[in-house]
């Protein structure tokens, strides 16, 4: 980003992302995108509009329904010295590339003795909220941060938005970014902040004494909701944006339960065996004697995320549970 | 049968104490002589032994309660399970299985209640930094968990009262001492006696001594003193006892109170039990011991309570000579000064020597100056014959 943008303005969460794949496109000849429905269209979240008029059809291209075929052919493009940015329209299409992600783009930099990396970047919509039923709401971030060889991003904030980008397109390992479908429309500012976006550190939103609210993606503002709430109950709030997923920045998590002695984890993923399971152990393991009360989740109801929109808010983390649970580690309301 | 266990007595003018922590839960058994409570006095906070043995019933002060003594503040069964020693069982083993690994698979048994007070860990880490008894701590947590804010709580009030003694706590030590000390001048009519006593030989017995054992073992000449005039007390018993409703008690046991300053401006005396009977080793070690928990502020009930005669030492103060105040109830007390270098005549010889000037304050209502006069010729004679003490 040049200093001549480094400066604040307003803008979505849908412009910061284009934003950043509009600077990747200007600054690198080898970066080009590859999805359904990215060039003509747009994109389906409408991301990628107006850059097939900019870019042409050579660096902007429309695949067929294949998620296996184009992933596999991003990995091949990044093998062979192009830096190609794949959109997954939404993270359960990505089920169909998994064999291309899991056993190809996570394996051959290390099967070939790092001589093969995969500097393939995949860009994917996740998560639920929009009443898009069970097969279209799905949070899956935790499954791939299981995976070794992937970096797994989830940007929250419009700077992270528009910044992680590069940092992903300068990392030799393959990396997916976990786009928020809730947080398209969201507003904010964009300011020079994103030319630092890293792959390596979590980011403390809002500093606190009394509880670490560990969170990453949509969540992030639910938690920020809930930190105000408690801070009207004179509980501060410390509220931790994990950013990336893998690999975690357990220092930063830890640090701050060790001050806070305190952490209610809050994922929309699925509780059990997610990425809030993986969270607390590492709290368990390296800040057990810090803790002065036990960690708490704050996750998805586990069932398959409903439709109607009553049901489908019961089954999602809410601000009301999540001051519930910071609540329930204090002596308040006995 | 039902039992009791009530605030004790841990000295003369004690009227009322403090239960800072119970050291047992209910369930407990507990045999005569565990330490089941700590009690705060205006001597310190004081480890306090049953006398009892049984099962602690119901505890019936909570912690911080200040209570006069005789208060009951425990119920306890009296199992008499001493003499009860349950048979053993007898080996289950029939000639089949002999050799055999025998495997019993137990019915799913519900394990017993978890009976430890819930803490957090870092409150946890914080009482051990602090020397807090988890057990004497409060939760005030969900479901009563003690966490670090209750410690912290609890380590504030502590450090205002045991770590560093207060100012009120000081004013109370010193109104007590106050108290004794106007009373003894008040009420007992003190002569005085002094002896001044070679210590050369005593001193060469225990370098000797010294130079053949280890640091721990070492002996200090407050141990030989403190021997010399518990075995004076035992045989001249009109030294050794107490002085109440205008006649006098003489005690069955020489229990000998050494006097300890603790910081603060507090002074104490407790006991060496039975100190007429216990070898020199002993009663160094118990000594150690008794300096270490003076200074620690953890005393034993019976140590406070139970001393018939005083010995009290500036010596490490470079005092020539001292004379000291009775302890009432008690009748006598003797003061030791330092041991120093002094021209002293043998045979017609001047020669260097170790002298030590030894004074005693007796009660002129129990004991006149020729008795006392034997008293301290016995303990001067003692110390010339170190070997046999």
């Amino acid at each position: 980003m040049s200093a001549a943008e480094a400066i604040t303005r307003r803008t979505t969460y849908r412009d910061a992302v284009r934003d950043g794949l509009r600077q990747a496109l200007l600054r690198d000849p080898r970066v080009f995108l590859m999805g359904e429905d990215i060039g003509r269209y747009g994109g389906c979240f409408a991301v990628t509009k107006g850059l097939l008029e900019e870019f042409g059809e050579a660096r902007i291209r429309d695949t067929p329904l294949s998620e296996s075929a184009f992933v596999g052919a991003g990995i091949g493009a990044a093998l062979g010295g192009l830096r190609p940015i794949v959109e997954i329209m939404t993270v359960n299409f990505s089920l169909l590339a998994l064999d291309q992600i899991l056993n190809t783009a996570a394996t051959l930099c290390h099967m070939s003795g790092g001589q093969f990396p995969v500097p393939l970047v995949i860009r994917m919509a996740t998560g639920a909220g929009r009443q898009v039923a069970a097969q279209h709401s799905h949070s899956l971030e935790g499954w791939y941060s299981h995976i070794p060889g992937l970096r797994i991003a989830a940007p929250a904030t419009i700077d992270d938005a528009a910044g992680m980008l590069a940092a992903a397109l300068a990392c030799r390992d393959p990396v997916i970014i976990f786009e928020h479908m809730n947080l398209y429309n969201s507003q904010g500012e964009l300011t020079a902040a994103a030319a630092s976006a890293d792959l390596e550190h979590a980011a403390i939103r809002r500093p606190g004494r009394d509880v670490s609210l560990i969170t990453y993606g949509a969540s992030l503002f639910k938690c920020l909701t809930a930190a105000d709430q408690l801070a009207m109950h004179g509980i501060e709030a410390e509220v931790i944006d994990l950013r990336v997923l893998r690999p975690l920045d357990a220092k930063t998590v830890i640090e701050s339960v060790q001050r806070t002695r305190r952490a209610v984890i809050v994922d929309e993923g699925w509780r059990s065996v997610g990425i809030a399971a993986e969270i607390s152990a590492r709290v368990m393991e390296q800040a057990f004697y810090d803790l002065d009360a036990p960690v708490q989740r704050v996750c998805s109801v586990e069932v398959p995320v409903p439709y109607a929109k009553h049901m489908e808010e019961a089954a999602l983390p809410q601000v009301a549970q999540i001051v519930a649970a910071v609540a329930s580690m204090f002596n308040h309301g006995q | 049968m039902a039992n009791e266990f009530r605030m004790p007595s841990l000295g003369p003018d004690m009227e009322a104490g403090t239960l800072v922590a119970w050291k047992v839960h209910p369930g407990d058994a507990v045999k005569r002589g565990d330490v089941v409570a700590l009690v705060e006095t205006d001597k310190g906070v004081i480890d306090v032994e049953i006398f009892a043995t049984g099962t602690i019933e119901k505890l019936l002060v909570e912690p911080g309660t200040h209570v006069p003594v005789g208060t009951v503040l425990a119920q306890l069964k009296n199992g008499e399970a001493s003499s009860e020693v349950p048979a053993p069982p007898a080996p289950a083993s029939s000639p089949e299985t002999v050799g055999a690994p025998q495997v019993t698979v137990h019915a799913a048994v519900q394990p017993p209640a978890a009976r430890h007070q819930r803490i957090s860990p870092a409150a946890r880490v914080r009482a051990h930094a602090l020397g807090l008894n988890v057990d004497s701590l409060r939760g005030t947590g969900p479901g009563g968990v003690i966490t670090l804010d209750d410690v912290s709580k609890a380590g504030r009030a502590n450090a205002k009262r045991a770590n560093s003694p207060s100012e009120d706590q000081v004013h109370d030590m010193r109104r007590i001492i106050a108290k004794a000390m106007t009373r003894s001048k008040h009420e007992i009519p003190h002569y005085y006696l002094s002896i001044e006593c070679c210590f050369s030989r005593a001193q060469g017995w225990l370098d000797q001594h010294n130079a053949a054992v280890a640091i721990e073992e070492r002996l200090l000449p407050s141990a030989l003193v403190l021997k010399a005039v518990a075995l004076a007390a035992r045989a001249m018993p009109e030294f050794n006892g107490f002085y109440k409703d205008e006649q006098f008690q003489a005690a069955a046991d020489v229990h000998a109170g050494m006097a300890i300053a603790m910081r603060g401006g507090r002074l104490v005396a407790p006991a060496i039990l039975n100190a007429d009977r216990k070898p020199l080793a002993v009663i160094m070690s118990e000594l150690r011991d008794l300096t270490t928990r003076v200074r620690s502020g953890h005393m034993r009930a019976a140590e406070l309570a139970l001393s018939t005669i005083t010995i009290t030492s500036l010596a490490e103060e470079g005092v020539d000579l001292l004379v000291p105040v009775i302890y009432p109830p008690q009748v006598a007390i003797v003061g030791c000064g330092s041991i120093v270098e002094r021209p002293w005549i043998v045979d017609g010889l001047v020669q260097p020597a170790r002298v030590m000037t030894i004074t005693l304050a007796a009660d002129h209502r129990v004991t006149d100056g020729r008795a006392g006069a034997r008293f301290l010729r016995h303990v001067h004679d003692s110390l010339q014959s170190p070997e046999k003490l």
